[in-house]
């Protein structure tokens, strides 16, 4: 190593902006937000009290920080209506993202193993969906899902079932909904894995003796657990706070704490306490990341 | 270079690939290709790019299944057993090893399949290791290792089940010249103590001398000849051997007459040439005549000829138009006073050898007719 620096100073600017970006558009924005979380529900403009007021003086703002309490975190905690929601969402998160792994890892490997000038063509065919906006495809389902809806139709011209089935408002619904929407985010980090592996690797455990069974569970399947662990990321945060889906397709008796929280800002008014669910999520959300970034790094020293 | 002709330790017959043909499309990449390789053999398939080598190789490791023909190890036709399935192991070009498995678990890779028991497996695996000296390093990653070491993993993976056969595809294609020659003289000495036939598949020809018993020249989908080293360098089969094995001097014409023992050709650009008749005459009158550069020699005024050979070498004049300094040797380009371009290397064996002659010299460069080969043009 030489003693010359690695960035120069302009690229050393370039690699500040991301955290730039970071503190300008997520840490200011979340510490209005815990601020808030802190805050007291009340019958005014904004919703709540304290109000820091920068032109009231040293004293003022001194009060107005004296005010603020974790209150509404203790709420959070002893009201079961939150803890069942958090879990409801976590466990809504676990059954989608596995079913998503499941659907999606055969549709990865396939479009991964298609001749080199297919797979944009394929690529293409998993985007596509996103050029219609999301709500205009959940309203779609709601339409096919119906009672009198394709669906069903479907099953009683064929004869499947001799009455409609109820799918509107169950959770088969939602997790339709969810499965449908978040496939391309489960698919696409998979098949960028599946498709660097070289074909030689599938080959030489052939070679060895290892039956194409054999061969996937031994090679394929772990190299690739960089891409199951991108993917199941990528479905599994969104999904914790998932709003839209479960609202229009899901029914009303169990709410994800996405749902909660959208009740308590709008219907109940009580930003406060709506900003600290906001705060438990994120916290509840950074665990995974944690264990991502952990296994990653381990996987990197171990390499070097 | 392997001196011999016999091929060493000519056992019994191990491989037969029997009009063995494969098409992609309308591209037919192996023609009703032919050929016997006897157990504990040491054979090279040897041709340019493209010219269905490797996918000669991978048939005989099951990747491609012939289109047509038979491929018989120990008398059974294997041409459509599953790669996992045949007693056949293969080192890839770019070694393949798997990156996630430490050295150990790559070379074990093949044992666990087998089901072997964990204490032999062990034992097996210290053994490869040995083998190819990567002691220490059992616990490392591939990407953790030298492009030599991985070239090693490959081999000892390849190995360690034992295979009657192992195919090697352009294994020293990624390592540096040096080490690359130290590897090949390694590997034959391996080879020849394993006793497990080899088949490399290769473009380079100086790899394919030195190590192979006998080595196969593939153009276009089919073997132009099968032969040791040495009878592929002296005795090429065709035009297109002798052009692709080694540096050549080739002169077009037609028999003139018969003497003896030899024939007059009048050629094109080089005047009347005496060569040795070939052992089996051919019918073309139309032929060419090859002539290695290092059998070629320059002097100022020609050789004294000796009593016994009077008349008997071609003499042909010319001008020095290009001198290439090689170091062990030195490459002349010699423009005949008939128009023809001719090569001569001639060996330094003295310092002054090397300021012999200069560009725009007049000489003589002659040759024995017995060391021009008659070809079919």
């Amino acid at each position: 190593m030489s003693g010359r620096p690695i960035f120069t100073r302009p690229a050393r600017l370039a690699a500040i902006a991301p955290y730039l970006w970071m503190a300008l558009f997520f840490l200011v924005p979340f510490g209005f937000v815990i601020k808030i979380a802190l805050s007291q529900t009340a019958v005014a403009q904004p919703p709540y009290i304290p109000v820091f007021d920068l032109t009231a003086g040293w004293a003022a703002l001194k009060a107005s920080f004296a005010a603020l309490a974790a209150e509404n975190f203790r709420l959070i905690a002893s009201d079961d209506l939150y803890l069942s929601s958090y879990l409801r969402s976590l466990g809504v998160a676990a059954v989608s993202t596995s079913l998503l792994l499941i659907i999606g890892y055969p549709i990865a490997y396939a479009m991964a193993r298609l001749p080199r000038g297919w797979q944009p063509v394929a690529m293409m065919l998993v985007i596509i969906p996103f050029w219609t906006s999301f709500l205009i495809r959940i309203y779609a389902w709601i339409n096919i899902l119906q009672h009198d809806g394709l669906l069903n139709q479907m099953l009683l011209t064929l004869h499947f079932v001799s009455k409609p089935v109820v799918w509107l408002s169950t959770d088969t619904a939602m997790y339709i909904g969810i499965v449908y929407s978040y496939l391309p985010f489960m698919v696409l980090p998979l098949y960028a894995t599946l498709a660097k592996l070289p074909a030689s690797l599938t080959e030489a455990a052939a070679d060895l003796g290892a039956s194409p069974l054999r061969a996937f569970w031994s090679v394929t399947f772990p190299l690739s657990l960089p891409g199951i662990g991108a993917g199941v990321l990528l479905c599994f945060i969104p999904i914790v706070g998932e709003f839209v889906i479960p609202d229009l397709l899901a029914g009303s008796d169990s709410l994800m704490i996405g749902q909660t929280l959208w009740l308590e800002f709008f219907t109940n008014r009580d930003w406060p306490v709506a900003s600290a669910i906001a705060v438990v999520l994120l916290a509840l959300l950074l665990i995974p990341l944690l264990i991502y970034e952990r296994v990653q790094r381990r996987q990197l020293e171990g390499r070097r | 270079m392997t001196g011999a002709d016999t091929s060493a330790g000519a056992g019994a017959l191990l491989l037969r690939i029997d009009a063995v043909e494969k098409r992609f499309g309308g591209f037919t990449a192996v023609d009703k290709l032919s050929l016997d390789i006897k157990a504990g053999e040491f054979f090279a398939l040897l041709g340019p790019s493209g010219c269905g080598k490797t996918t000669l190789l991978r048939m005989l490791a099951g990747f491609e299944a012939p289109d047509a023909g038979r491929i018989l190890l120990d008398g059974e036709d294997i041409a459509a057993v599953l790669p996992h399935q045949r007693p056949v192991n293969m080192m890839f070009q770019n070694y393949a090893l798997f990156p996630h498995l430490s050295v150990a678990n790559n070379i074990a890779f093949g044992l666990r399949r087998e089901g072997l028991p964990r204490k032999e497996i062990k034992a097996r695996v210290a053994e490869m290791v040995a083998l190819v000296r990567l002691e220490g390093l059992e616990k490392r990653k591939p990407d953790q290792l030298s492009g030599g070491q991985q070239q090693r993993v490959a081999l000892a993976r390849a190995l360690a089940r034992r295979p009657r056969l192992l195919l090697l595809d352009e294994p020293m294609a990624a390592l540096d010249k040096k080490l690359r020659e130290s590897t090949q003289l390694e590997l034959m000495a391996l080879q020849k103590r394993l006793g497990t036939s080899f088949v490399i598949v290769t473009h380079d020809q100086q790899e394919a001398m030195t190590v192979a018993d006998r080595i196969g020249v593939m153009n276009a989908g089919r073997l132009e000849q099968v032969a040791t080293p040495r009878r592929l360098y002296e005795a090429p089969a065709t035009r297109w051997v002798a052009e692709f094995v080694g540096d050549v001097n080739m002169l077009e014409g037609r028999v003139e007459r018969r003497d003896g023992g030899r024939l007059i050709v009048a050629t094109t650009a080089a005047g009347e040439v005496t060569v040795a008749a070939p052992s089996q005459p051919s019918a073309a009158d139309e032929i060419c005549i090859a002539i290695r550069p290092e059998k070629i020699r320059l002097s100022l005024r020609g050789p004294v000829d000796s009593a016994a050979q009077a008349g008997a070498l071609n003499r042909l004049n010319g001008t020095v138009t290009d001198i290439g300094y090689l170091g062990g040797s030195t490459s002349y380009k010699v423009k005949l006073d008939s128009g023809a371009l001719l090569t001569a290397t001639m060996a330094n064996i003295a310092k002054l050898d090397v300021d012999a002659y200069h560009v725009g010299q007049h000489v003589v460069a002659w040759f024995s007719p017995d060391d021009c080969v008659v070809l079919e043009r």
